[in-house]
């Protein structure tokens, strides 16, 4: 190990309480930020749930369609239009809406219902834990997920139920498929959603258009909007970014994420800051030693960064136990926080620049040393 | 080197303004040899640490000169001058001044460190410095663990492990008592003898001055007297005349 490595590490450690102090900054300051962003990333990840497991090349909305969940209406008919487009293989329906769900003991709360063809090109439930797509071909049959059995007031498969005043059977129950809005999602069949949703047989959603082997989706594309009036045509990851944007910022939502991690990362500078500076002024005579003795500023200055890295490294080895525990304990909850080996690698940098940056404080304090001063004490 | 290790002409040097003002040294003209071991003495406040200061290139004067190994001092910035005591000054302290969190090897190793030196010879040459200054046992210990002697006897060793052809030394047995100020005015007699280095010891304990080959007397700001002597011989007295 460097002696400069060593010098920072036993400075460092040498005033346990300053330490383990700067550490708690460090700590609370990574894990707030690493909680915002991870709620961010969950949040962004529930509005597009739907976008990211539909098999579409294109979606076909109205126009101006801000999210997935978006009630503007489509005629039916644009999806024959659409066939019609060279290159353009299959144009599947989706029905999407709010309804009320009357439990078997009489109370109601509302759902979200998503209809779909059943065929593969529809949009289908997914992670089945218990029954099959098919079973949900039958009269009354609707999916639910197993996280809202409690919300819907029942026990599992097979339970009964109303929507909109039709009774429903539970067919099929999916495992994680949760709305950010906390409303249940039931899925069934195309006709079924529309009868619970109370829409005309000439009323769509969505289309999800796919394409025939080796055709162009960006020509496609141009021909579906330069042909059907009154829609937006537009890739899964412009659908993706459409809702996302509307949910995180046309609502306040992710601004609101985002300043609250500005401000821990302000915090937390100011938190380390404050006691590299302190360290670095009880640490005085030391640093006016080693100028005495010929030392360089750059010897110096590398001393106070290791000291600020191995805060950073140490810190946030300690936030991300804190920040797995936090996805554990969040994975089944309404709205999880979740961290991506991106956001894990972005946090560490973070880390290491608000380090790096506090210790300007101190660096600007040791500059203006005056070696003098070991002659004089 | 032929000449002088250190060569000071018309240092003056003055702290403060107006009324406040204070002329700390008045135009010193100073050379120190090779190979000998001077002492600077005078009360307190007569200008020993400032004259030390500005030798030693922590201070720049506000008139005159310091050449150390024929390098001028004149004009150089903080990090010109602090590589002037790197390359040529090794400096022991009052206080001695050793890293509380270090070892007694990594103390001294790290004088090398700071000039750049290869850790595994550092290590090694630290060793070799201890061994010499009788802490051959003590390697491992930290300052606190260690008596006022034998933490002057590190710092004494921190300060001669890069061969500097200067050692500046203030009050160095200040906080020693007798004997262990004769042991360590034994060991930098040795070292300006055998390293060819020009010690120079500031200091008011007349105890030492059988150490010294030379002995310079300084009073408000002002070289007064100069006294040539056998070093650990025969006592020396300040003459009237110099």
């Amino acid at each position: 190990m460097p002696l400069s490595l060593k010098l920072a590490s036993r400075n460092l450690f040498h005033d346990r309480l300053r330490f383990l102090a700067t550490l708690v900054g460090i700590v609370f300051s990574i894990v707030l930020v690493m909680a915002q962003m991870g709620l961010y990333l969950g949040f962004g990840r529930m509005v597009t749930t739907m976008i990211d497991h539909a098999p579409a090349d294109l979606w076909i909305v109205s126009r101006g369609v801000k999210s997935f969940d978006d009630l503007s209406l489509l005629d039916a008919d644009t999806g024959i239009k659409a066939l019609a487009i060279a290159g353009v293989a299959h144009a599947t329906p989706v029905i999407i809406g709010f309804s009320i769900w009357r439990m078997p003991s009489g109370e109601m709360t509302p759902v979200f219902v998503v209809g779909s063809d059943l065929g593969a090109r529809g949009l289908q439930p997914w992670n089945l834990v218990e029954g099959k797509v098919e079973d949900l071909a039958a009269p009354d049959a609707v999916a639910v997920d197993r996280s809202y059995f409690e919300t819907l007031g029942i026990s599992g498969a097979g339970a009964l139920a109303e929507i909109h005043g039709q009774q429903v059977r539970v067919a099929a129950v999916t495992d994680g498929i949760r709305s950010f809005a906390t409303m249940p999602y039931v899925f069934s069949g195309l006709d079924r959603a529309r009868s619970y949703l109370g829409l005309s047989p000439d009323k769509i959603s969505h289309l999800l258009i796919q394409v025939g082997r080796g055709s162009d989706v960006e020509r496609i594309r141009r021909e579906i909007q330069k042909n059907i009036a009154g829609i937006d045509v537009l890739t899964p990851n412009e659908f993706r970014d459409r809702s996302r944007s509307f949910w995180l910022f046309g609502t306040g939502a992710g601004a609101a994420l985002f300043s609250g991690a500005l401000l821990s990362v302000i915090v937390g500078t100011v938190i380390v800051a404050q006691t590299l500076y302190s360290s670095t002024k009880d640490h005085l005579p030391e640093f006016a030693t080693l100028r005495a003795i010929g030392c360089s500023n750059r010897y110096i200055y590398k001393v106070i960064r290791y000291q600020a890295l191995l805060n950073a490294v140490i810190g946030f080895c300690i936030a991300g136990i804190v920040g797995a525990a936090m996805v554990r304990m969040t994975a089944k909850s309404a709205l999880p926080i979740v961290l991506t080996p991106e956001l894990v690698i972005g946090l560490f940098i973070l880390t290491v620049v608000m380090c790096t940056a506090a210790a300007i404080v101190a660096i600007a304090r040791v500059v203006r040393i005056d070696p003098v001063m070991v002659l004089t004490r | 080197m032929t000449g002088p290790i250190i060569a000071a002409k018309n240092l003056t040097k003055v702290f403060g303004r107006g009324h406040a003002q204070v002329r700390a040294l008045k135009s010193v003209s100073l050379s120190l040899a090779g190979g000998k071991l001077t002492l600077l003495m005078g009360p307190s406040g007569s200008g020993k640490t400032t004259l030390l200061s500005i030798l030693g290139c922590m201070l720049s004067p506000d008139a005159g000169e310091v050449c150390v190994c024929g390098i001028s001092a004149k004009k150089a910035g903080p990090e010109q001058l602090a590589k002037i005591r790197r390359s040529y000054i090794g400096f022991v302290f009052q206080s001695y001044h050793l890293f509380p969190t270090l070892t007694a090897a990594e103390n001294v190793q790290l004088a090398l460190d700071v000039r750049g030196e290869r850790a595994r010879k550092a290590r090694a040459k630290s060793r070799k410095l201890l061994a010499r200054v009788g802490l051959e046992q003590k390697f491992t210990a930290f300052p606190r663990e260690l008596s006022g002697g034998e933490q002057q006897r590190v710092a004494i060793a921190r300060a001669i492990v890069a061969n500097p052809s200067v050692i500046l030394a203030d009050e160095p047995t200040a906080a020693l008592d007798g004997s262990n100020g004769r042991a360590i005015m034994t060991l930098l007699t040795e070292i300006a003898r055998e390293q060819k280095s020009a010690v120079l010891v500031v200091t008011h304990d007349s105890r030492i001055m059988p150490f010294a080959d030379r002995i310079i007397y300084i009073e408000d700001g002002s070289l007064t007297d100069e006294e040539t002597g056998g070093a650990r011989v025969y006592p020396i007295r300040k003459s009237a005349s110099g």
